[in-house]
């Protein structure tokens, strides 16, 4: 059974872990990439409903992972599938998702219940395979703390620093297993407010060597790292909160080439003086138009976001807005007129997405590059 | 970018007749096509030869040419639309009339007609055309961007095909250039067939080169939906997986939206590679189909095709997404970018993004192998359907067996055709039937794991059947009186039928079987809900009601309270209910659109016009099947705010509503007494008249009242009645089933032999459903009469004279309006007999007559059947006459009086006036797709489509129809003539017709001695039998240009049959009856004069108003 706090209830099968789970409940509407989603650390503090109605189809496997575990809270699909089709399927998704002790809701009409939370805002629920009483899980969900005004990027960064050094992997079976990594040539420190695996794929191809620092760690730390670029990763939670990190990123401005995605840019919008607001119910999904302002083209962009910057706080004698989604007209890139920084709210990494937006990991590098050399010269 | 001001006229090619591989989803298509220019402010201009098509309407392009697609008439609509529009911008649009216009427009091209006349390609450049429909082109570029395909090469003799075989290994797929549906391909398995096939698919191909590929038999098979704008914007509209793995034509596969089996980083592999491809080949704008192939076990990903332009696929993945393919292309080829224009659905959304679904979409193919007795029924890569159904389920599983339900099969569930002992052969061999095979498989426990090794069918979709099979063994454990609600909601859910919850349960009863069923549901509060298709999964609030059922807890579609029609549309195109009815549907929706109601539309088949979401104010997508109405009737009937469950209980208050089922064919003639019966308000000619006119007895009964003769006939449900029946009527006689559409079964016997043989084998009979047997008028003219009436007035929509004789299925037969040679009493006496019979059974609406008038022993007309509901040649005489009738009758029915419309015809009795034109509709024939069966027309209905010529004078334009058909009617060279004995008196007029007209004359020995005693000089030819060379040499030695050839009594024998196949190989036309020789020749004099013309339908019907 599903309760939200508004008081509606939702009842199907359960599959997964038996148990209970709480969390704000979000909508994803990407047509592939469930174990991408599943794994996503943004979606910490999340009970995730799918509105593809199948899923589970072809496994899970080890390479698809964004994260060592998945994120999610709970689960909750129309169909779930008992059996795995795909010749790199590994684990069956509902025995791979019982692993991890995370419930799935199956069974549910999940269009009704993404039609209540498009009308009515993302909100609190829970999920229980245990509790049969309506009324006792609808106060429980009341009773979970909301999402605004919480950082969850600490609860989910990494405790240690680390260097990730792997890059994309090919899945044509022509390709030789044990590919060499490119010899990196410059060197990312990487804010990990819940980063996902692909970005630091993404960097590696790109010819990075990265070293992955907790979400609190101090400006000079970082620098002390000799850095030739920044990334502020994605996250989950509220960006409001994490005032110690908007702090980093200001003390960072300008000394080192900066690239943030999601919460990432999200916290630069806040370190610029901007503010951050929640959307109804979020972009969560696979098909979103992103417009790029300086060439009017259009991208197909991965989205997973509940907050974004209000773009009439910005100081736009500083900022200048590169990106807009054009559902909705959200503020989706912005980048500094003077200094060497530029973010996303987007997922250019995609994973699940489409790859439309690539690019911006070569404009980053590129910038690193500019960087270097300004300072040779 | 904002559209283009440098052009002002676009001319649109359509595609043609409906044939295999091209059917009304470029009615669709082109339509949205049209109409999206026509908004933008352009001058529309259109090219298509088929009048059964919404697109050939005179109000959806500016100006209308319904003239053959050739060469030569394109050339003449552009020379003149060029002088029209003096030297402002031409453009030609061809993306949206399938290859036939793709081929048209780069024969135009390459012969310097555009450039002679300026005009520009839109859409799609010749270079990017030729780049993706020339095979090795093709693959030479998917190389160079680094994509995987198939090993293969072109060869154009035999001696290189072998050497290549050897080389990649067999089994090997051979695919002729240039043609379409895949026609000519197949597969090769040994050097043996190599040899045959091979030979036959560079015969196929207008260039002689056929590809010579690596199998890929048994890959998993997808499809991407890929637009493409001028600032080279690109989206996937919709992924499509094939549940037949690759090996099976597409249009033949059981197709999947959204793809099923990818992870994120395997659909993105393709994504990328299709945007890739679509760059590369430079389609600049518009919708392409790209084709590949994944490797079940390594994930090897090879590139098959692309369609640089809208296709089959494009129109299934448009309703299947909600996102208008042809439409938004039409607005890219005049440069608008994808940013620029909204999403209809969402209104506030742009058609810059990628749709995705929260529902499944199944498409199943519909096939009509029992029309082609001798036809290989094996699945392979040439397609043999005739039409598809696609369905919309909250899970793969419900929307499978909706769409399963959709087929109109006309088996009782539970009862298919299942022979144990070829189940691995049926399994194995792809075949229209497997999926049933399947289903029994499982039932008889063999696991998924075996039949996906058998079949190469992905083991996720096997494992959705077995899940079914699971949920089905659950129901038959209960029994009716005790089963759980829990078990019926489950049951439900998985998509299974009424009727085959009856056959669970063994409730017999026939029709009211599944009413039994529905009760108990209702009872239980099982009822479905209705949901938007809305192309962003509810992301996003929809204005568009276009909807299917499921069942869940939410119902998002509330009635209304305006008065409202439901239509019952046509479900899959098929022989015998094709476009036309479609055609019908739609046209009622317009005008009853246009008188305030709310139009409801219900159709299951994706290809037509009447599915898309702007035909009716809401579109139901749903099977057409008694269950299926009835729950969107009560859904619809229910009042407004009333929840959605108050239809369990009767409360059926809402806003006045009334059900049309005349127009579409006879699937929803099939349910009208049944819906009745159950109190849905039928409006229009009661479903008791529709009843009485086929129902021999009682029919008889009141043509005897109103003094109306009709050819003696008898009712038989044994054998030794029919052979009774048979000798009191008097040989020949015309057998055939009751209750039948198209002329199933039908056959003409001379003696009791083959009544006897009829009945033993061809035919199912009972006492609810008995054979008729009826004399058979022979050299008789058959006439079609199509009429409105309001139940006191009537007016004769028009009187079309057949070409052929009677016994030849009115859809086969070519037929003239006005008519060419009836006398003014024949005349009268049809006009008269029509009043009479649509008075007597009170028609509201349309009703079609067919007569037969025996000339030798004076002139008497005789009915032969009456069809109180619209007919296959209601567009036709829409388009001659420029008088919408589909759009009248449908006035009609809600109550409005034929004297509001026509009160000139009614005054004088006239019939609608056609002006100075004759107008021809021929039918086109499937024969190429059927090697090996019999080309010769008869009492069962066997062409796909149709065309229409039109000219001042008869003989031309029946050459023009015969044109348009693809017949090729020779003006010099030498005529074959061999007649039966019945036809030897009048054979020699005919002859020395052909001998005026420059003709040589070839025939066999009983023929020849006919004509050289009439003092013609014949060339003598040998029979097949006889020895060589005979006839069939001459043939294959281009040595003869057209063939006379009249069938000898019932069984053909062997010699017609080679010769009428030999000349379908050889493209010699083949005429089978005495009139259509005589149109023949009428023709032939008018090709003759060489004068190409072509006319606007919009001038014609001006001219008629402007005489009147």
């Amino acid at each position: 059974m599903l309760a939200l706090e508004d008081g509606r209830i939702f009842k199907g099968k359960g599959f997964g872990a038996q148990g209970e789970c709480y969390g704000e409940v979000v909508f994803n509407t990407s047509i592939t990439g469930y174990q991408e989603i599943f794994t996503d650390p943004s979606y910490a503090g999340q009970i995730v409903v799918l509105t593809n109605p199948e899923i589970g189809n072809y496994g899970t496997n080890d390479d698809d992972n964004e994260a060592t575990r998945p994120y999610i809270e709970g689960l909750i699909v129309r169909e779930f599938s008992r059996i795995s089709s795909n010749w790199r399927s590994q684990q069956v998704a509902d025995e791979y998702l019982e692993r991890y002790r995370i419930p799935v809701l199956a069974d549910i009409d999940t269009r009704a219940l993404v039609r209540h939370l498009r009308d009515h805002g993302v909100m609190r629920g829970v999920i229980s395979t245990i509790e049969t009483d309506p009324d006792k899980l609808i106060a429980k969900a009341r009773s979970i703390p909301k999402m605004d005004g919480t950082d969850l990027a600490k609860v989910v960064t990494t405790k240690q620093r680390y260097i990730w050094d792997t890059g994309e992997r090919s899945i044509e079976p022509t390709e030789v297993v044990g590919v060499k990594e490119p010899e990196p040539q410059h060197h990312v420190v990487a804010y990990d407010f819940g980063i996902k695996h692909n970005i630091l794929r993404k960097l590696v191809s790109g010819r990075c060597r990265v070293t992955v620092v907790p979400a609190e760690t101090n400006a000079e730390d970082v620098l002390a790292l000799k850095p030739d670029g920044v990334f502020l990763s994605n996250g989950p939670g509220d960006p409001e909160p994490c005032t110690y990190a908007q702090e980093n990123i200001r003390r960072l401005m300008g000394r080192v080439p900066i690239f943030g995605i999601c919460l990432g840019h999200q916290l630069v919008g806040l370190a610029l003086g901007g503010k951050t607001y929640k959307l109804k119910f979020g972009h969560h999904g696979g098909n979103h138009p992103v417009k790029q302002l300086l060439t009017n083209k259009v991208e197909i962009t991965a989205h997973n976001h509940n907050f974004a910057v209000d773009p009439d706080s910005l100081p736009m004698s500083e900022v200048e807005l590169t990106h807009v989604d054009l559902n909705d007209n959200t503020l989706e890139g912005l980048r500094h007129r003077n200094l060497p920084l530029f973010s996303v709210q987007y997922h250019p990494e995609a994973s699940p997405g489409p790859h439309d937006s690539h690019y911006l990991f070569d404009d980053f590098v590129a910038m690193m590059e500019e960087w270097k050399g300004r300072k040779i010269g | 970018m904002p559209r283009r001001t440098d052009i002002s006229k676009i001319l649109i090619i359509g595609s043609g007749p409906i044939v295999i591989g091209q059917s009304a989803e470029f009615d669709y298509s082109g339509t949205q096509a049209c109409k999206a220019l026509k908004s933008e402010g352009y001058e529309v201009v259109l090219a298509n030869s088929n009048p059964a098509t919404i697109m050939t309407d005179p109000e959806i392009a500016d100006r209308t040419y319904i003239e053959p697609l050739t060469r030569t008439y394109l050339e003449e609509i552009i020379r003149i639309e060029s002088e029209m529009s003096g030297g402002r911008g031409f453009a030609l649009l061809p993306t949206v009339g399938g290859q036939t216009a793709l081929n048209l427009a780069v024969e135009l091209a390459d012969a310097q007609v555009l450039e002679k006349y300026d005009v520009q390609l839109i859409g799609a450049q010749l270079e990017a055309i030729k780049k993706a429909e020339d095979r090795l082109m093709f693959k030479d570029a998917m190389t160079r961007i680094g994509l995987d395909v198939p090993k293969s090469a072109l060869v154009n003799n035999l001696r290189d095909g072998m050497e290549f075989s050897g080389k990649i290994g067999f089994p090997v797929i051979l695919r002729p250039s240039f043609t379409l549906g895949g026609t000519g391909g197949s597969i090769a398995y040994n050097r043996e067939e190599l040899v045959e096939l091979l030979a036959r698919a560079l015969d196929l191909s207008p260039v002689h080169e056929v590809l010579i590929e690596e199998s890929v038999l048994g890959w998993k098979e997808f499809e991407l939906e890929v637009m493409r704008d001028l600032r080279d914007n690109v989206i996937i509209v919709c992924s499509i997986e094939n549940f037949d793995p690759m090996g099976v034509h597409t249009g033949d596969s059981i197709t999947v939206a959204p793809a099923q089996t990818l992870t994120d980083r395997e659909y993105q592999r393709m994504r990328d590679a299709a945007i890739r491809v679509i760059r590369e080949i430079g389609v600049e704008t518009g919708g392409s189909n790209i084709q590949f192939a994944v490797h079940p076990t390594t994930g090897r990903m090879v590139v098959i095709e692309m369609n640089p332009r809208v296709s089959r696929s494009s129109a299934l993945a448009s309703k299947a997404t909600g996102f208008p393919i042809a439409k938004i292309a039409a607005k890219l080829a005049v440069g608008y970018t994808l940013d620029e224009i909204p999403n209809d659905i969402t209104r506030k959304t742009p058609a810059c993004f990628e749709p995705t679904l929260d529902y499944v979409v199944v498409k199943i193919p519909k096939w009509q192998f029992e029309k082609f007795p001798g036809a290989d029924e094996s699945l392979g890569p040439q397609m043999k359907s005739v039409g598809e159904v696609m369905a919309i389920g909250r899970t793969f599983k419900e929307a499978l067996l909706k769409a399963v339900r959709s087929l109109e099969t006309g088996k009782k569930p539970g009862t298919e055709d299942i022979e144990p002992k070829i189940l691995i052969q049926r399994l194995v061999t792809p075949h229209p039937e497997r999926l049933s095979y399947l289903r029994y498989a499982l039932r008889q426990g063999h696991t998924v794991k075996e039949l996906a090794k058998m079949t190469s069918i992905d083991p996720w979709f096997i494992f959705q059947l077995k899940e079914i099979t699971d949920v089905q063994l659950e129901v038959e454990k209960h029994p009716i009186d005790a089963v759980p609600t829990g078990v019926i909601r489950e049951a439900k859910r998985a998509g299974i039928s009424d009727n085959r919850l009856a056959s669970a349960w063994r409730v017999s009863n026939g029709r009211g079987a599944a009413e039994k069923i529905r009760h108990l549901r209702k009872s239980r509060g099982v009822i479905p809900v209705y949901k938007h298709v809305d192309t962003c999964a509810a992301e996003f609030e929809s204005y568009t009601p276009y909807l299917y059922s499921t069942y869940e807890d939410e119902d998002e579609a509330p009635p209304t309270d305006k008065k409202k029609v439901i239509i019952l549309g046509a479900g899959p195109n098929r022989i015998g209910q094709g476009i036309e009815f479609d055609y019908c549907c739609c046209h009622a929706a317009f005008a009853l659109r246009d008188d305030g109601y709310e139009t409801i539309m219900v159709n299951c088949n994706p290809e037509t016009v009447s599915t898309d979401y702007d035909t009716s104010d809401r579109l139901y997508f749903e099977p057409l099947t008694f269950e299926d109405v009835m729950a969107v009737y009560e859904h619809e009937a229910r009042k407004p705010g009333s929840p959605a469950h108050a239809a369990r209980d009767g409360v059926e208050s809402g806003a006045p509503i009334g059900v049309i089922v005349q127009f579409g064919g006879q699937t929803p003639l099939n349910l009208a007494l049944p819906l009745k019966a159950a109190g849905v308000p039928i409006i229009g000619t009661s479903p008791e008249s529709i009843d009485l006119a086929e129902d021999r007895k009682r029919f008889g009964k009141l043509l005897d009242e109103l003094r109306i003769p009709q050819p003696p006939g008898a009712i038989a449900t044994s054998i030794a009645e029919a052979v009774a029946g048979a000798n009191q009527v008097g040989y020949p006689v015309l057998v055939r089933p009751s209750y039948v559409l198209g002329g199933r079964a039908m056959v003409i016997a001379y003696d009791d032999e083959s009544v006897i043989k009829y009945m033993k084998e061809a035919v199912e009979y009972s006492q609810e459903r008995p054979v008729l047997v009826d004399h058979f008028l022979e050299a008789a003219v058959e006439v079609d009469v199509d009429a409105l009436s309001d139940g006191e007035d009537v007016v004769i929509g028009g009187i079309m004279q057949h070409i052929e004789e009677a016994g030849i299925h009115s859809g086969d037969s070519s037929c003239v309006l006005p008519s060419v040679d009836l006398s003014d009493e024949v005349l009268t006496t049809l006009r008269q007999y029509s009043f009479r019979l649509a008075r007597a059974l009170k028609v509201i609406g349309l009703m079609n007559v067919q007569y037969a008038i025996q000339r030798h022993n004076g002139e008497k007309v005789f009915v032969l059947e009456v069809n109180p509901r619209a007919s296959r040649t209601v567009p036709f005489v829409s388009k001659a006459t420029g008088v919408p009738l589909a759009k009248i009758a449908a006035r009609l029915m809600t109550g409005r009086k034929l004297r509001e419309f026509l009160p000139d015809n009614i005054e004088r009795a006239s019939d609608l006036d056609t002006g100075s034109c004759y107008y021809v509709k021929s039918p086109v024939f499937p024969w190429s797709k059927f090697p090996g069966v019999d080309t010769v027309l008869g009492p069962e209905m066997k062409s796909t489509g149709e065309v229409m010529g039109t000219a001042d004078n008869f003989g031309e334009a029946f050459a023009k129809a015969q044109i348009a058909a693809g017949n090729r009617l020779p003006t010099h060279g030498a005529v074959f003539i061999s007649v039966t004995d019945r036809d030897k008196p009048q054979v020699v007029d005919i002859a020395k017709r052909f001998v005026d007209l420059g003709f040589k004359l070839v025939a066999t020995s009983g023929t020849a001695r006919v004509l050289e005693q009439a003092g013609l000089t014949i060339e003598r030819v040998y029979k097949v039998k006889e020895g060589r060379p005979n006839v069939v040499d001459l043939i294959k030695g281009d040595r003869i240009q057209l063939i006379i050839n009249t069938p000898h009594g019932a069984e053909p024998w062997f010699d017609e049959k080679s010769i009428r196949r030999a000349a379908v190989t050889h493209h010699v036309q083949s005429i089978t009856t005495l009139a259509a020789a005589r149109a023949a020749a009428d023709g032939i004099a008018a090709l003759q004069q060489g004068h190409t013309s072509v006319r606007a339908l919009q001038t014609l019907h001006a001219q008629r108003a402007a005489v009147r």
